[in-house]
């Protein structure tokens, strides 16, 4: 917007917009969304600060050694990896307005976000059952918590995911459903992101250590 | 125990009729005169038949001004609270001398000191300034009203659940005994086992969710709905403060729910984070827990000094001096907030140059603080200062800060700081900088911006002598406790011994009683400018000579701010507007698209509040019930999505033609 | 230094004559130090603090608004050589401070040890400065002090102009060790050792306590400070060695336990390895010390093996009942000697003191073979991880 148009045609200053375009609905949600990733963003910088001052504070129990099954954790990262792409294709389907294809896509995130949490879960159990609790060491609590928290935002994302499979059933793809779906992307690929950070410092880096 | 204790614990968690303070007379008596008052309050609600008017138009309100309103009443309501418990510690102990014990016993003494902190910061001093910012900056920014407004109640009512919280645990159980930071191992379940903590605990996430919230809201206003032609550099700089506060917020407050997070696991589960044994390390809590506190400081103390610059540049009629530099240092106060923590606790023990490295960038931020002060005491060079209330809290300000300011850098320094680290002195300190600042600005910015909130002015008298009993009253209370703590007096104790310190403590309390009178006459003003309404009516919409846009629209605004936007020129866009042939449009009005009410909020506040009272009791079938409702209430909520209504042209017309004629009739008088 | 300290107590001695204002008036070289610093950094301030008020009130008088000759210019706002002024003046008053910041903390980093007993007086060698190690206990002061074999609660002696070692820890929780008069403070944390070195200069007693809120009992956390003649301190060691009883790890475990307002205590003798014990977390028998924790984590840990080395807590200051949804509260337990594990066994008598029912974690229990409940280290103590070994890694 240019001063001139600011203008009257007197030349004196125009303090007010005569003919206004009516804000759209949502106009700050893409900022917004990002913003609270952000800070989504920071509680686990937090946790990895933790994991990283307590993760060699084994308590005299078992070390990352002991208890990683890097092939498992291998598999379940190509879950959430694969997940993240076949959102992205329901991305490309919403855009082409292509309603069945774009649920297809979902759904088969979905069930990859549900095997990466099934894995998870059952490598989860496996470790308690084998004595490394949560409450072993400091090592296992921050272990767990930077993982489980993970897997928390994980479940949230598949609640949210099925939310949306709904919405776009009933409403199709109108302007606030086509932006949800853009937040819930910038949320998966975030918790993608992260999961890459969990997988080299927490196991990769562990196994080194 | 009786056979069905296994089902009361089931249904009642760890509550049980010993949970409730019945044989403590003073917990009691307060109780009732809460209890009679919520009565009197309640009755009185029911009988004017209001209960409809309030859900209506405030409670489910997403009108930034009337959500700015709510924090302000919440943040005032608190206030009394946060003084009671104040005024308590200051009479405990001024008495507690030669063997007395005083009148509280270390198991109160401890909760009142606790929650006085607690409440004082989080549901006085935030919501006020949060109260003030989502009231002020879209006008300032010539906004109809924030980014995300369902959220902006939502945010509200999340603060107010986090105030429920703490209220509860007066009556049912105790407050946490730890300090207002919950340093474990002492805030652990070991040494802390029962329900105060996790009140604590519970109180600060709920109330962390609506701030965070906020703080995205507040951001996306500032960044996105800014009038047309107001850049960065032409902002107010109160709008200026209010983004690198809510930036602060966003960027301090998720630490805050992590650190606490851990300590809920800790206390819930039994990890080791900050426990002794088994690998934990409770200086790691004491570490994260300031790397948010730090910048809480800041977020504070920052719109504040936003205010001041409005005042002082409006009393003074007159340009602020230096706006450019004022900008970058508030930015970079806001990012040198980020590298100061550990001069919280030099006595930990770190090395010298850690030590040093700290103290000096805590000096540091007192250059851009310095120069701030030089920049308002050149707005009043060569102004033409009108004295009114606004003004006599900012000159109050700028003398009581300043001391505040330097006993501040006295404590960065790090060998001083061992020998005046958690004593009266920095107590002093902090209370300079938070009365004498924070408090002192939230004053300036109430009677300052209350015109613009109601439609008149407060009352000066009431208002000039209420300024008076705060200022003589801090000074009283405050000073002793520099003294105090030259004589090596430490914080937080309880009974005394050496007879010569009792002097101080009575001056103190002293001081606390006129404070309680500045308090009182300040109520009084509210009452006795509500009564007197007509008289200090403002018709103009710009009591003050305004310089800034929220002056350019009527007193109260109405619903939609502005009926058309403003186009700014000059970061006085008001001033310029007024001072180059402004005329305002009365034709031509476009239908308006506001967002509409919802009730959502307050019952997910209210489900919040019942997950808290769950988790704090162990009273799981609550704690799931609530959780599960609030998971389908926030998605029921997405399902909504006529969320927008228009207002009518006719309407805007209607509105603003009477504006028009109260122009017109006061042009004439 | 002594002009300042005439110049700023000036005022301070006409207001506040008669209150003992210790922090400014110390008996202890550091605090005296510390002091000085306190009152140099006063006066920097105040050379821009002082001009800031002065103006502030000055202005606030001339461009008053019924003031209408003092001149009125609306639009000035800007002005290079203000601004430049404006900044540079608390720069250049910061730099001084942060130089005077960065000596300062380094010369009285309470690590360091004393150079000087005095302005004018250093430390020569043969001084063998005083060790005396400080227990911070709920809600009470324990030091020992090593050279001598005694112990004390609550009181605290040292013989004038000779140098203190403090070695300073904690029991459980938080605190933090203060004499206003000696020197400044140090937090005493559980598990962590801090140090402090200082002097006192002058004979007299002086308050100690903890500046650090620690519970219910912190008010009356307070010792006493006995500045002594070096004779004199002699006899009060000698008196002390007469005191009643010995401090064994016994005899700690029933003193750590909370009490307020506690009288003070002598101990004739003291078991030389109880401090370290203290700072280890270790002193009740069986459990596993820090130290050795810690350098067993170094190599990696004791491998899944070592979950279930966990013994159950029988006693942690209160009826502690652990969190809610954990296992019970606990420890790791010892595997240093083979001996020690064997008295261990002996002396425990483990399910007494287990609830019957209640969930549990530890000692072994349900390992198979194990007839007896009770310890048995889960493989033999692996004290080749300690001699730089690695384990292979189980997976």
């Amino acid at each position: 917007m240019s001063d001139a148009a600011l203008t009257t045609t007197q030349g004196a200053p125009r303090f007010y917009l005569a003919d206004e375009h009516e804000h759209e609905e949502g106009g700050s949600t893409a900022l917004g969304f990002w913003i609270y990733l952000m800070s989504d963003c920071l509680i686990f910088a937090i946790l990895f600060a933790t994991f990283g001052v307590l993760g060699g504070s084994y308590a005299a129990g078992p070390s990352p050694k002991d208890l990683f099954d890097l092939p498992l954790v291998a598999l379940n990262t190509s879950m959430l990896l694969l997940s993240s792409i076949t959102y992205g294709f329901a991305m490309l389907a919403m855009q082409r307005g292509r309603t069945g294809q774009l649920q297809a896509w979902l759904a088969v995130t979905g069930l990859f976000g549900l095997a990466f949490l099934s894995i998870e879960l059952y490598e989860f159990a496996h470790m308690i059952h084998e004595g490394a609790t949560p409450q072993r060491s400091a090592f296992l609590s921050s272990f767990f918590t930077l993982v489980g928290t993970h897997g928390l935002h994980v479940t949230f994302g598949l609640i949210w995911l099925v939310t949306l499979m709904v919405q776009v059933k009933r409403r199709g793809l109108i302007a606030a459903n086509q932006r949800r779906l853009a937040c819930l992307s910038m949320f998966w690929h975030f918790l993608d992101v992260i999961w890459i950070g969990v997988f080299t410092f927490v196991y990769l880096m562990g196994m080194l250590r | 125990m009786s056979d069905n204790a296994p089902v009361l614990h089931a249904v009642f968690g760890r509550l049980t009729l010993d949970s409730l303070p019945l044989n403590e007379p003073i917990v009691v008596g307060t109780f009732i005169v809460v209890a009679l008052g919520g009565l009197a309050v309640f009755g009185a609600i029911t009988y004017f038949k209001l209960w409809g008017y309030l859900w209506r138009e405030w409670f489910t309100s997403v009108d930034h001004k009337k959500i700015g309103i709510m924090y302000m009443v919440l943040g005032i309501i608190m206030l009394l609270r946060g003084f009671a418990d104040a005024i308590m510690m200051r009479l405990q102990q001024s008495i507690a001398f030669g063997g007395s014990q005083g009148y509280l016993d270390s198991h109160h003494y401890d909760q009142i000191f606790t929650a006085h902190g607690v409440i004082m910061i989080f549901f006085v001093a935030m919501p006020l300034v949060t109260g003030l910012m989502n009231l002020i900056v879209p006008l300032q920014i010539g906004a109809r009203d924030v980014s995300f407004p369902f959220l902006n109640n939502f945010s509200f009512w999340m603060t107010a659940a986090g105030a429920v919280i703490v209220m509860m645990s007066l009556f049912i159980g105790e407050f946490a005994r730890t300090g207002w930071l919950a340093y474990p191992p002492l805030s652990n379940i070991g040494y802390s086992p029962d329900v105060g903590v996790d009140y604590y605990i519970w109180a600060l996430q709920v109330a962390g969710v609506g701030t965070l919230l906020s703080g995205v809201n507040l951001i996306c206003t500032i960044v996105k709905m800014r009038a047309p032609g107001m850049t960065m550099m032409k902002m107010p700089v109160f709008t200026w403060t209010a983004l690198c506060t809510n930036v602060l917020i966003v960027a301090a407050f998720p630490v805050l729910t992590a650190v606490l997070a851990l300590l809920t696991l800790d206390r819930y589960v039994g990890t080791n984070f900050f426990t002794n044994d088994f690998g934990g390390n409770p200086m790691m809590y004491v570490n994260l827990i300031w790397i948010w506190g730090h910048p809480e400081v800041y977020i504070l103390i920052l719109p504040v000094f936003g205010i001041f610059s409005e005042v002082t540049a409006t009393f003074s009629r007159k340009r602020l001096f230096g706006y450019t530099s004022m900008v970058y240092a508030t930015v970079v106060i806001t990012v040198l907030s980020y590298l100061v923590w550990l001069h919280h606790f030099f006595t930990m023990g770190s090395g010298a140059s850690v030590n040093s490295f700290f103290g000096i960038t805590t000096m540091i931020i007192s250059i851009p603080t310095g120069a701030k002060m030089f920049n308002w005491l050149f707005t009043m060079y060569r102004g033409r200062i009108r004295f009114e209330l606004p003004m006599m809290w900012t000159m109050a300000f700028m003398l009581t800060f300043v001391i505040g300011g330097m006993t501040g850098v006295l404590l960065a320094v790090p060998p001083a700081d061992f020998v005046l680290h958690n004593s009266l002195f920095l107590i002093a300190h902090f209370h300079n900088v938070i009365i004498g600042g924070v408090l002192f600005g939230l004053f300036a910015g109430i009677n300052y911006w209350f015109p613009k909130a109601f439609g008149f002015k407060l009352d000066p008298f009431w208002g000039k002598l209420s300024f008076w009993f705060w200022v003589v009253g801090f000074y009283f209370a405050f000073m002793p406790l520099y003294v105090l703590g030259l004589m090596g007096v430490t914080r937080r104790l309880r009974v005394f011994d050496d007879p010569a310190l009792q002097i101080w403590f009575v001056i103190a309390a002293f001081g606390a009683v006129l404070i309680a009178f500045g308090i009182l006459f300040f109520l009084i003003q509210l009452a006795v400018s509500i009564r007197r309404r007509e008289s200090l009516r403002d018709t103009t919409g710009d009591p003050w000579d305004g310089r800034t846009l929220e002056w350019a629209t009527s007193s109260p605004p109405p619903d939609y701010n502005f009926a058309f936007t403003p186009v700014v020129y000059d970061n006085d866009a008001w001033w310029d507007m007024k001072h180059r042939g402004y005329t305002r449009p009365q034709t031509g009005f476009k239908p308006i698209l506001m967002p509409r009410n919802t009730g959502t909020g307050v019952i997910l506040a209210g489900l919040s509040i019942a997950l808290a009272f769950g988790l704090i009791w162990y009273i799981w079938w609550l704690a799931a019930v609530s959780f599960v409702g609030l998971l389908a209430v926030a998605i029921g909520h997405t399902f909504n999505y006529a969320r927008d209504f228009r207002i009518p042209a006719e309407a805007i017309l209607a509105t603003e033609t009477a504006r028009t004629r109260l122009l017109a009739a006061e042009v004439t008088k | 230094m002594n002009r300042f300290r005439s110049l700023a107590l000036l005022p301070a001695a006409v207001l506040l004559g008669g209150c003992n204002m210790v922090v400014l008036a110390p008996a202890g070289d550091v605090a005296v130090q510390q002091r000085d610093l306190i009152i140099v950094s006063t006066v920097l301030m105040l050379l821009v603090i002082v001009p800031v008020m002065a103006l502030t009130v000055l202005f606030a008088w001339r461009y008053r608004h019924s003031n209408k000759e003092a001149n009125y210019q609306p639009d000035w706002d800007h002005s290079t050589q203000f601004e430049l002024v404006i900044w540079a003046a608390p720069l250049l008053i910061i730099i001084c401070l942060g130089a005077v910041t960065w000596m300062g903390t380094h010369l009285l980093d309470p690590y360091r040890p004393l150079d000087r007993l005095a302005a004018g007086q250093p430390v020569t060698q043969e001084v063998a400065p005083l060790r005396v190690e400080v227990v911070a206990l709920d809600w009470k002061w324990l030091f020992i002090y090593p050279d001598y074999g005694i112990a004390t609660v609550n009181e605290l002696a040292a013989p004038v102009d000779r140098p203190i070692d403090f070695s300073i820890t904690s029991s459980a929780v938080m605190n933090s060790f203060f004499i206003p008069a000696l020197a400044g403070q140090i937090y005493a944390m559980p598990g962590m050792q801090t140090k402090l070195h200082a002097v006192i200069n002058r004979a007299g007693t002086y308050e100690g306590f903890s500046a650090n809120y620690s519970g219910a009992g912190f008010s009356q956390m307070k010792f006493a400070f006995h500045g002594l003649s070096t004779a004199d301190f002699d006899t009060w060691i000698a008196d002390g060695k007469k005191g009643q009883g010995g401090l064994d790890r016994a005899a700690y475990l029933q003193i750590e336990r909370p009490s307020e307002a506690v009288p003070v205590q002598r101990f004739a003798s003291v078991d030389p390895d109880l401090y370290r014990r203290i700072l280890n977390r270790c002193v009740e028998p069986g459990k596993m010390c820090m130290s050795e924790m810690m350098a067993i984590d170094a190599k990696g840990g004791l491998g899944m093996a070592g979950v279930y080395n966990v013994l159950p807590l029988e006693y942690d200051k209160y009826r502690r009942r652990g969190s809610v949804l954990g296992a019970e509260p606990g420890y790791v337990a010892s595997i240093c000697t083979p001996e020690e594990a064997a008295a261990m066994m002996a002396s425990r008598s483990l399910p007494a003191s287990v609830p019957a029912g209640s969930p549990l974690i530890g000692s072994g229990l349900q390992l198979p073979g194990t007839a007896v409940p009770g310890f048995t280290p889960v493989r033999t103590p692996s004290l080749t991880l300690l001699t730089g070994e690695r384990r292979p890694s189980n997976s």
